[in-house]
């Protein structure tokens, strides 16, 4: 495995300051109701993670926050601006990146090429068809860059659909990195992991804080408690606690609620 | 082998073709042209973007019968203008019908752009505008003119044979640049996930509907060539049937390459002659329809990835 | 236009809306439960107005009689090829469903043009149904076209109670929504599909049969159909029935009015509806639901 390089990246707000936060979001389907009401702050330096039962409003809060899926109600800011009706790709370009529980990297091209791709979001002048893709130094710069990040250096050339389970993971890792995101939204990156993978994942994740605001949704409770500063428990689409991990693990409404059920 | 080789080779073997063939079979060769022209222009939107187009022919047969109708009876007009005006007809039109029917996906955008397609056809069919059912004649064919020298005439065969050959040249090597091209590499990214392109930054819809204008402004070109070749169009070059046959063209090349595209024109068409062809059939020519359509449904069945498919089962190598 | 030359648009409006609304149910149906886009299934109104053409010697009169072994016919014709034809089209995508269903349109028309000519035929009503009632001074409507509404009120009354009062429509209902968890359920997803398929098959051919004393039957008429039903389904949204509804009655109005008032560009009105439903609510006037 590749030596784990991460860049320094330009300077960010303050640490302490969040550059990314909602404000009472709302998701309403009909009569139900998903999201109620959530306030949460994600600031640079830290993985805020996010846990809770199934149903609990983790995928509809993530796909709000990255753009997927328009609130009912309740703002979110982005570096002091108003994002609330950004569309997604909007965002992407702003910074925010996010990741997905079902591995969605496009399998029939090389690993470099899925993140070269996501890099090109960002160059401007798309229509300038002269231009080969595949000697676009650019974007095959930071897809480089991403590719060392995430461990998958040596990995360059294959055809992505040829990777193992981990190694897509670590690739659906690298393709948000790829966009140069500021904030990082993490759907479940550990499902389906290994204890090795897992290991080289939270490795990563503990580099990559140090310039990011990672949000991590998670099951794998060892590894929310390792690499989290900070944890929000929601269940039935409500924040019942968000503290560090130790007031969580003290909390008795958390253990009713959710530690304490079949873990 | 460098991708580029077979084309170029093709190519020059069809420039140097007219020196051996008989007169009905250059022009089979020119129509077999126009409509991989036709068949190319599906297949940036098709292959490479992933997009279900049911109502291509609508673009084909606007830059027919604007070529047709912007002649008028004036005389010759020049290619220079009338062949963008044309593609340009065309490619309004794509950008009308692309802007409504981009806002569907799946099996709704199918449905919507056969509808499209079909409020064209019943503007030149039903309304005074377009000649109605019979269609309309192309009194003088266009030419180029520079300084009272003609240096192409449309209306004498080998000009046309090289111009209709220009043509698929062009357009081939224009779609093979836009493919290689980011802007191609992110139609791609489209066509396997919209959502994670989206996710990175790409304003999906609005590259979808470059792709869509482009197509229908290239089906634009093959349709004034086809206008320029028959001296004739009628609204059935609008029709869904024609969209039918173009969807055909590529899918029975092979979908995902410009060669599929051609091969697929050459393919459909020859079958279309033979099947249609009394001398070879007999009495079956005149049920053409079922022939063509039994053998497009074993096709599909059989051959999924199409001729070029075939062609990499038979062999064992990974072309296209 | 006086009172009674409104009325009778009106009315002609809703006899075309409810008539179209049988040929789209079915579309819808197929493709909300199965998921399979059918290009023929105009072809199947076509059959309809044809077989009303040719089984008319020998029925004369009795016409109710006619309709139900038509609607037989169609729906053992229709069982016989979701199990020939249509069973493998489920797990392939959209463009060889596409693709496999346009060659079947070829099909049925060589087939059509081999057994019953391509000329265009008249259907006469039957005498009891012949005539009409007046309607104002100058204007009478005919009784065929009432009965022609009444029996699509009365076929969607009873499409609305099998969808939404029996065991069968439970599952139609379920299917649509869910195809995998209804398989898990172990209920027989084949024969579910099977049936499904036959009745909208029957639909649209009974809806067929009952056209043809009103629009004659040529050639044609599967594929002008066929479009304007893909209009309704994308303005009602696909898989809902009371969307199929509103949208076939809308479609109605505005072709029939059109008609009226714009004449030859008439043709184009339903389209620009469909532009208008587009700009405003791409999903469809109704979302999902039955």
């Amino acid at each position: 495995m590749a030596e784990l390089q991460v860049h320094v990246a330009e300077p960010q707000a303050h640490a302490g300051e969040p550059l990314l936060r909602s404000n009472l979001l709302t998701r309403r389907f009909g009569g139900l109701t998903a999201v109620h009401n959530v306030s949460l702050a994600f600031e640079v330096g830290e993985v805020h993670a996010v846990i809770g039962t199934n149903g609990a409003g983790k995928s509809t809060l993530i796909n709000m926050l990255s753009g997927e899926m328009p609130a009912s109600s309740g703002s979110i800011h982005f570096d002091g601006h108003d994002i609330t009706d950004w569309s997604q790709p909007r965002r992407a370009l702003a910074g925010i990146g996010r990741s997905y529980q079902r591995t969605t990297i496009f399998p029939a091209f090389s690993v470099l090429e899925n993140c070269r791709l996501c890099a090109q979001a960002a160059l401007p002048r798309a229509w300038a068809v002269w231009q080969s893709a595949q000697r676009c130094e650019a974007s095959l710069a930071v897809a480089r860059e991403a590719l060392a990040s995430a461990g998958l250096a040596d990995d360059a050339a294959r055809v992505a659909g040829t990777l193992s389970h981990g190694g897509k993971r670590q690739l659906e890792i690298a393709m948000c990195l790829a966009t140069r995101p500021r904030v990082l939204l993490l759907d479940e990156p550990l499902a389906g992991m290994g204890a090795e993978e897992t290991e080289r994942m939270l490795a990563l994740l503990a580099a990559l804080k140090r310039q990011h605001a990672v949000l991590l949704v998670e099951h794998d409770m060892d590894a929310v408690f390792r690499i989290a500063e900070r944890i929000t428990v929601m269940v039935n689409g409500e924040v019942i606690a968000s503290d560090a991990p130790a007031a969580i693990r003290s909390n008795r409404q958390v253990q009713l609620a959710y530690l304490g059920e079949g873990h | 082998m460098k991708p580029w080789i077979v084309p170029v080779l093709a190519a020059v073997a069809l420039a140097a073709l007219p020196a051996v063939l008989t007169p009905y079979t250059q022009d089979l060769v020119v129509k077999i042209a126009v409509f991989a022209v036709f068949a190319l222009s599906l297949e940036l939107l098709v292959g490479t973007t992933g997009l279900v187009s049911l109502g291509h022919a609508a673009f084909f047969g606007i830059g027919a019968y604007v070529t047709v109708m912007a002649t008028g009876d004036r005389g010759a007009a020049s290619a220079l203008w009338l062949l963008p005006a044309a593609m340009a007809a065309a490619a309004l039109y794509a950008a009308f019908v692309g802007a409504l029917s981009l806002r569907t996906t799946g099996v709704y955008f199918i449905m919507v752009t056969l509808a499209f397609a079909q409020m064209a056809y019943f503007v030149f069919h039903d309304t005074k505008l377009g000649g109605g059912s019979d269609g309309i004649f192309l009194y003088s064919k266009p030419v180029i003119e520079l300084g009272g020298t003609v240096l192409l005439d449309l209306d004498r065969k080998p000009h046309l044979y090289y111009a209709v050959l220009a043509a698929l040249v062009f357009t081939y090597a224009l779609l093979a640049l836009i493919r290689r091209s980011r802007f191609g590499h992110a139609l791609a990214g489209i066509r396997v996930n919209e959502q994670r392109m989206r996710a990175a930054g790409f304003r999906t819809y609005g590259y979808k509907l470059a792709a869509f204008v482009i197509a229908g402004a290239l089906a634009g070109l093959a349709g004034f060539l086809l206008a320029v070749k028959d001296g004739a169009v009628n609204p059935e070059l609008l029709s869904w049937h024609e969209s039918g046959a173009v969807l055909l063209m590529i899918i029975l090349g092979g979908i995902g390459s410009l060669r599929g595209a051609v091969i697929g024109a050459v393919a459909f068409t020859l079958l279309k002659e033979l099947y249609q062809s009394e001398a070879l059939l007999g009495t079956l020519a005149s049920h053409w329809q079922l022939t063509l359509g039994l053998t497009i449904i074993a096709f599909v069945a059989l051959l999924p990835k199409g001729l070029i498919g075939l062609k990499a089962r038979l062999w064992g190598s990974a072309h296209g | 236009m006086d009172f009674a030359t409104f009325l009778v648009q009106c009315l002609n409006a809703v006899q075309y809306g409810l008539l179209l609304f049988l040929v789209a149910s079915g579309l819808t149906l197929i493709f909300g439960i199965m998921g399979v886009i059918n290009l023929a299934h105009g072809s199947f109104y076509m059959i309809g107005a044809y077989m009303a053409f040719v089984l008319a010697p020998y029925f004369g009169d009795w016409y109710l009689t006619k309709l139900v072994a038509g609607v037989l016919l169609a729906a053992v014709f229709g069982y016989l090829l979701e199990w020939a034809f249509f069973s493998f089209l489920y797990q392939r995508e959209h463009l060889q469903q596409v693709l496999m269903t346009y060659a079947l349109i070829l099909v049925f028309e060589e087939l059509r043009s081999m057994l019953v000519g391509n000329d265009v035929h008249g259907v006469q009503p039957p005498s009891w149904l012949a005539g009409g009632f007046k309607l104002g001074e100058l204007m009478s409507y005919p009784w065929y076209r009432v009965f022609a509404s009444v029996a699509c009120i009365v076929l969607a009354l009873a499409l609305y109670g099998v969808v939404n009062r029996t065991r069968l429509g439970m599952m139609i209902r379920a299917g649509a929504s869910n195809r995998d968890m209804v398989r898990g359920l172990g209920i027989d997803i084949q024969r579910l599909y099977r049936i499904v398929f036959a009745g909208g098959v029957a639909l649209a051919a009974l809806a067929g049969m009952i056209a043809a004393p009103l629009s004659s039957v040529y050639p044609g008429m599967g594929g002008s159909v066929l479009i304007i039903c893909f209009v309704v389904v994308v303005i009602g949204g696909i898989g809902s029935i009371t969307g199929a509804l509103v949208a076939s009655l809308l479609v109605g109005f505005v072709d029939t009015f059109g008609k009226v008032f714009f004449a030859e560009y008439s043709g184009i009105g339903v389209y620009l509806l469909m532009a208008v439903i587009l700009v405003w609510r791409p999903e469809g006037l109704m979302k999902r639901s039955f």
